[in-house]
């Protein structure tokens, strides 16, 4: 896409065209500048599964997968994913198979009402790609950016604690 | 948040002639797209800064590491070189923000993050730093996490960044370019006090932008805490942190550093205090002395006076701990 000189404010505001690989598949998409991924995601691609809590990177309900590595949506512009690789929760299954993220999660009744789940669930997975929480107390902290009202703490921990105890 | 063109330049002259008095550059935009969100910040263009080739860390010939605007927080923290050479400026990191913020947030977006002042993010009501003469409410509301040394009549408001209290301690510089050329800043100028222009955070101009943050080489690893007080244990903003290293010969201190976060418009370092710790031996009374000295002009609003006792507590610990950091286990 060409540059938008000096003196743009004059200039109709265009929409741009970006590739991006979303849960495996490659997808060519026109992005208005001020939309955000989590707004793409939700309003325009019915990925509804990442939430809009705070949308200000407070919460982390909207945390999603960029190239392995996990981001607030809400505060990331869509039009600036051209050409990554994005992971939502509607993508961690393999088919019918459960992410062991996910079926953890079950297995310790890491939720209450699961508004934050597929926020803690993709931050979990962020966590474990970064391998660098090897305890208790650092897991609490590297999840830190992820709230749940609901107080599901301890099975969130322990459901986490299995996963990065299971991994080779 | 307003309409906006939308730029991605892939090279830093590019970038820096298509900047106007309108635009913004964006990289992480963990801040910016906040601001924008609230209104307080509307600019007519983002110039996308992330296709430009800021992202490595270098060594540079004095034995000092140059890190490119684009490495995020997360990356920077969890450097081997950093974590070697430079862990306090790893502790202050990760000290702040969230894994998801760290993940996106960059080096040169750190250093110009905007303060987290409730007045200044409510665009309701009038603030000096967001619209210049309108007034101050935080000098006579609820000012508990505001500023205690530096402030003006104008604005009491504090710089958030844990990352910059680190860099303010090890004498970091700051490089930038603009349409003019390049030129390095100094850390403790790049950074302003507010006095009656609140509304310029720093020395940058509109068209000038961060290429890199250096680090000069020192002696200062095996000794260096950084100590963040703040009322959760995590994922706040500090009350106070200090970031505090030392060289040591035995007990005699060779270098010493001192800054504190949470408690001016800018990263607050004196050097004043450090040369006096210089020579002196390793003691709770030696740190104390430095701790009264660099709060000497301190003065409390109404609701932070407790930010006083809390930051020369802070720097007595923090000094105290990097004295024995390189003898743990």
């Amino acid at each position: 896409m060409s540059a938008t000189p000096n003196g743009a404010a004059a200039q109709p505001f265009v929409s741009h065209s970006i590739r991006l690989s979303l849960n495996g598949q490659d997808r060519q998409l026109d992005v208005l500048p001020w939309t955000t991924l989590l707004d793409l995601l939700r309003e325009q691609l019915d990925l509804v599964g990442s939430k809009k809590g705070c949308d200000h990177g407070q919460c982390g309900a909207c945390t999603v997968l960029r190239d392995g590595k996990r981001i607030n949506a809400c505060l990331t512009l869509a039009v600036m994913c051209d050409g990554a690789e994005l992971t939502t929760i509607e993508g961690l299954a393999d088919g019918d198979q459960l992410h062991p993220m996910q079926q953890a999660f079950i297995k310790h009744d890491a939720f209450q009402c699961g508004y934050c789940t597929p926020g803690q669930i993709c931050s979990a997975v962020g966590l474990a790609n970064e391998g660098r929480a090897h305890d208790t107390a650092q897991i609490q902290e590297l999840m830190s950016g992820n709230l749940c009202r609901c107080g599901a703490y301890s099975n969130i921990r322990a459901a986490i604690e299995e996963v990065l105890e299971g991994k080779p | 948040m307003n309409p906006f063109h939308y730029s991605r330049p892939t090279g830093v002259q590019e970038a820096v002639h298509l900047s106007s008095a309108a635009s913004r550059f964006i990289a992480g935009g963990t801040n910016l797209l906040d601001l924008m969100k609230e209104n307080i910040s509307r600019p007519e263009h983002l110039i996308d800064i992330t296709g430009l080739p800021l992202h490595d860390i270098q060594q540079t010939s004095s034995g000092g590491l140059l890190i490119g605007a684009l490495v995020s927080n997360a990356d920077l923290a969890w450097h081997p070189l950093i974590e070697q050479r430079y862990p306090l400026l790893s502790q202050a990191i990760l000290a702040g923000a969230s894994p998801q913020l760290r993940n996106m947030a960059s080096t040169g977006g750190n250093l110009l993050q905007r303060t987290r002042c409730y007045y200044f993010y409510d665009a309701t009501v009038p603030c000096n730093k967001r619209e210049p003469g309108s007034g101050c409410p935080a000098r006579t509301g609820l000012n508990r996490i505001h500023a205690i040394l530096g402030a003006s009549e104008q604005c009491v408001a504090t710089h958030p960044s844990d990352m910059c209290v680190a860099l303010a301690a090890l004498a970091a510089r700051v490089h930038v370019e603009g349409r003019g050329g390049a030129r390095i800043i100094e850390f403790a100028d790049f950074h302003r006090l507010p006095g009656d222009t609140p509304q310029r955070d720093n020395l940058l101009a509109d068209d000038e932008l961060i290429t890199a943050v250096e680090l000069p080489a020192d002696n200062l690893a095996s000794h260096s805490n950084y100590l963040k007080i703040r009322d959760r244990a995590s994922y706040a903003f500090a009350l106070v942190s200090v970031a505090a290293a030392l060289e040591l010969d035995g007990d005699r201190i060779i270098d010493a550093r001192l800054a504190l976060g949470g408690v001016a418009h800018k990263p607050w370092r004196d050097r004043a205090v450090e040369a006096g710790l210089i020579g002196q031996v390793v003691s709770r009374e030696t740190f104390s002395q430095a701790a009264d000295a660099l709060l000497q002009d301190a003065e409390p609003l109404e609701h932070n006076g407790f930010k006083i006792k809390l930051a020369r507590r802070g720097i007595i610990r923090a000094l105290s701990d990097a004295a024995v950091a390189g003898e743990r286990p």
